[in-house]
């Protein structure tokens, strides 16, 4: 038992730096693929990471799911193995691949010994170039993605999730789970996923990091052993989405004794000038742990909650303002009330002089804290690059919190808060709420 | 890559195999019993400190379940010198983070946070190894915070109300029945004075362990620690660890778990097993090879048997956590496919494990394992902090230092024969419990 839980970890680019002494290089190989390195040989083995840009939203139109099965099938056979021939391989390497498929990216996490390199490599080439998609390997999969969408359907939090995407994205490929649905999966077939595959392994939209034992030289052989390969271009990004959040509150019955909600509005760009004003402000509001105004009023003075949070989730194609909070099902309209209540708050009156210091004292020392491990660094380099931030970007973004003023909290505070525009929706069986507006 | 998130959730899947780099691990004592384990990592400025008690939930008085869980809440409030809400705001204000957590055997609170702030940490720390002051108000608002934790947690997760079933099941006699959180009812009626019982018991020196990782030395620990740990004097009156034993189990349990809100219905089976042992750990070792074997991913025998061979599964697995106080669990799950009844997978289970003991171990799987054993042991260099969570751990569940260094020579010495005897011994369902999870019956 914790005391407390983080329920939804939003990863935020620039919210993500490593720490000041963190050496990156670039690196470009023979076939012109670029990659971003930190030398570090002190322990023999290498942490690289690879993303491919549009993730699930490149599902093609009626084949929802198709991009999430592809990718979990990555480890189910590849080249000459099938997926137990595959899976003995990595355990005699001890190498390990993970995979993994949001709206945005499809990513992949490698970790190989040293003295394992080269197998290792062989391997994940296979996984890229060369996959099998054995009928057998699709039907096992493709039961457990069912089975994990039956299962979403009763969890109180995956139905708050699917709820307000729906509200907020509609129609675009955000407003629906990348899983797909019962029946899209069901009728997903070998050619949708080779078609899938096709659509987002290319070299257009990958993004590489790596860190570890391993130098310049070898990593530009390494990408272009993986990757050289590949098809140039996949398939083209998909649509930006139309973000239309009316204010309100939406009930879905569920029986369960704690209501589960999830709130919020439009966000704000990641390429936003106000971007940096705007997670202070929410560092302040809703995302600092035990010292949020949030989990002050709501948790610590009040007891309503175990957790509530609020966070900045700057898509590739859309920004939404989020949070989520769960009471039981007597006591979930109060929490709403004063989560409210502090939303206006903050819009009309900013933030102290006292919150704005503490705050920034927080992110900027927090810093070195994200520097743990050779595979954490691989990913935030990637992040870095998906974002276009430049290379020594790590060194000034401290100064870059520094500079924001109790003003411009204030300013970006009234524009971006949006008390009447919040959207609640509440799963459970809440006391006293109702759809607003009614319909 | 985790297709079952509600079920990965509740079972903890893969042991942690191995164990420290043992150059980089210095320990030692204070005079007044308080343990110190010091694990060096000097790659970046940031050091973890941590200070574990051997008290846990299975430590509490009986009647007043979750208290140790709702003291390590209550240990965010005031002390003589912090007012409530301080300690984590100064975490906080120094660009660090700070948390607790609570187990059966174990209460553990710690700080991520710059190098240079080490002693800042165990200024306040050590503040409220003695000194909480709680007020009424405190423990009425906290008390709905855990209720809140368990509603959260428990409540609304037919997996975890399931869980709790199966473990006061396994148990006859033994706290471990009871769950970490408590039951709802005594939740309710915790007051201050079982709050303060039990902190006035248990939080002292010589019941306790600092773990620091990071960017520190031996030296820089050991000097701060008798400065701010050392002065604070061992508690005389500490009782021996001694809990009710379980008498031999003599009778297979069973138990059906019904809630609407099951969507994927499932077998489990628990059996009770030894834990790791002081000076003993090869039985533990070699059931955790046992269940890597039989469960632990993709080349594991039952996902072999009823995914592969026959498809009997959506799902298979085989858990079990050795670093326990008393004896623990060793658990199958299998999650069957829509056409198959929970009956049928329950029978194809069985059939598997008894066709496992007499196929034996495939001796190129013991050596893929044992070959990820030795990676670990590299890996681990990455991650000092996973280092000291495992002396802590072992620490306060019974073993030594000395334990866990040896820990990955154990497992390395482990034969097919050891796994086979430690499956004849662990397979008695005269001491099991097979639990199906089910959908709410349907009556129209």
């Amino acid at each position: 038992m914790t005391r407390f839980f983080l329920t939804i970890c939003v990863v935020l680019g620039l919210a993500l730096p490593a720490q000041a002494e963190v050496e990156i290089q670039e690196v470009t190989s023979e076939a012109g693929l670029t990659a971003w390195l930190v030398e570090d040989h002190s322990i023999p083995f290498v942490a690289l990471e690879l993303r491919f840009r549009g993730g699930a939203s490149l599902d093609a139109p009626g084949k929802r799911g198709s991009t999430s099965l592809m990718t979990w099938l990555l480890e189910e056979g590849a080249g000459d193995m099938d997926a137990r021939d595959f899976a003995r391989a990595t355990e005699a390497l001890a190498t390990s691949f993970d995979f993994d498929i949001n709206d945005d990216s499809l990513s992949i996490s490698a970790r190989f010994l040293t003295e394992n390199k080269a197998a290792s490599v062989a391997l994940l080439r296979a996984v890229l170039q060369q996959p099998r998609f054995d009928p057998e390997a699709i039907e096992r999969v493709r039961a457990q993605v069912l089975s994990g969408i039956r299962s979403d359907a009763k969890d109180p939090n995956d139905i708050a999730g699917r709820t307000f995407d729906q509200i907020a994205f509609g129609e675009h490929p955000y407003g629906s789970s990348s899983d797909g649905t019962e029946e899209s999966v069901a009728a997903l077939t070998r050619e949708d996923l080779l078609a899938a595959h096709e659509a987002i392994l290319a070299r257009d939209r990958i993004y590489i990091g790596a860190v570890g034992d391993i130098t310049p030289d070898q990593l530009a052989a390494l990408m272009d052993e993986l990757l050289a390969d590949l098809p140039a271009e996949g398939a083209p990004m998909p649509e930006r989405a139309e973000v239309t959040i009316p204010g309100g509150l939406t009930v879905v019955p569920f029986e369960t004794p704690q209501s589960v909600a999830m709130f919020g509005h439009s966000g704000i760009a990641q390429d936003d000038p106000d971007y940096f004003t705007a997670i202070v402000l929410n560092q302040i509001l809703g995302g600092g742990g035990f010292e949020s105004r949030l989990m002050d009023e709501v948790r610590e003075k009040r007891g309503l909650t175990y957790g509530v949070y609020s966070y900045l989730v700057p898509k590739d194609l859309a920004e939404v303002y989020l949070g989520s909070v769960s009471s039981a099902n007597d006591r979930i309209a109060e929490a709403i009330e004063v989560i409210r209540a502090e939303w206006a708050k903050a819009a009309s009156e900013g933030v102290t002089q006292a919150e704005l210091d503490d705050a920034k004292t927080y992110m900027t020392g927090a810093y070195p804290l994200r520097f743990d491990g050779n595979g954490p660094i691989a990913r935030i380099m990637v992040g870095m690059q998906m974002l276009g931030l430049p290379i020594d970007y790590i060194a000034t973004r401290n100064e870059r919190v520094e500079a924001v003023t109790l003003d411009d909290v204030k300013r970006v505070a009234g524009e971006l808060l949006d008390p009447d525009g919040l959207h609640f929706v509440v799963v459970g069986q809440p006391a006293g709420l109702e759809n607003t507006p009614a319909n | 890559m985790i297709r079952l998130p509600l079920l990965a959730a509740c079972l903890a899947l893969l042991p942690g195999l191995a164990s420290a780099t043992d150059e980089a691990v210095t320990t030692f004592a204070l005079e007044n019993g308080m343990q110190v384990v010091v694990v060096e990592d000097h790659r970046a400025p940031v050091v973890q400190h941590m200070v574990w008690y051997r008290a846990g939930s299975a430590d509490e008085p009986k009647g007043s379940s979750g208290v140790a869980h709702f003291l390590e809440h209550l240990l965010f409030k005031a002390t003589e010198t912090l007012e409530a809400g301080e300690l984590s705001a100064t975490v906080a204000r120094n660009g660090g983070r700070d948390n607790a957590f609570t187990s059966y055997d174990y209460t553990a609170y710690f700080q991520r946070v710059a190098a240079d702030r080490l002693e800042l940490m165990m200024r306040m720390e050590s503040d409220r190894m003695r000194n909480i002051r709680l007020t009424e108000e405190n423990i009425a608002t906290e008390r709905d915070v855990i209720i809140e934790e368990r509603n959260q947690r428990t409540e609304n997760n037919p997996n975890a109300l399931f869980g709790e079933q199966m473990s006061a099941a396994q148990y006859l006699n033994h706290r471990y029945a009871v769950p970490i959180i408590g039951w709802m009812h005594e939740m309710e009626t915790l007051d201050m004075q079982d709050a303060l019982g039990f902190y006035e018991t248990y939080y002292a020196p010589n019941n306790a362990i600092l773990v620091v990782s990071g960017d520190v030395t031996p030296e820089e620990v050991r000097a701060l620690a008798e400065t701010y740990y050392g002065v604070i004097p061992a508690n005389p009156d500490l009782p021996e660890r001694i809990r009710t034993e379980e008498p031999p189990q003599t009778a297979e349990r069973r138990l059906i778990y019904r809630d609407a809100r099951v969507a994927q219905p499932y077998v489990r089976r628990s059996y009770l097993a030894p834990e790791r042992d002081p000076g003993a750990q090869g039985t533990a070792a070699a059931l955790t090879f046992l269940a890597e074997i039989l469960g632990g991913g993709t080349t594991s025998y039952l996902t072999d048997a009823l995914q592969f061979d026959t498809q009997v599964a959506t799902y298979s697995a085989a858990f079990y956590r050795g670093v326990s106080l008393d004896d623990t669990t060793f658990n199958v799950v299998v999650v069957p496919q829509p056409n198959v009844s929970l009956q049928e997978a329950e029978d194809a289970m069985d059939a598997a494990l008894a066709q496992f003991m007499i196929d034996g171990v495939d001796p190129a799987q013991l050596e893929r394992i044992k070959m990820q054993i030795r990676a670990d042991q590299i890996y681990a260099r990455d991650d000092v902090d996973r280092i000291a969570n495992r002396y802590g751990q072992a620490l306060a569940s019974g073993l030594t230092v000395e334990d866990v260094q040896a820990w990955p020579d154990v497992l390395d010495a482990v034969t097919a024969e050891d796994i086979m005897q430690a499956a004849r011994d662990v397979f008695d369902r005269r001491a099991s419990v097979t639990g199906w999870l089910m959908r709410e019956e349907v009556t129209q």
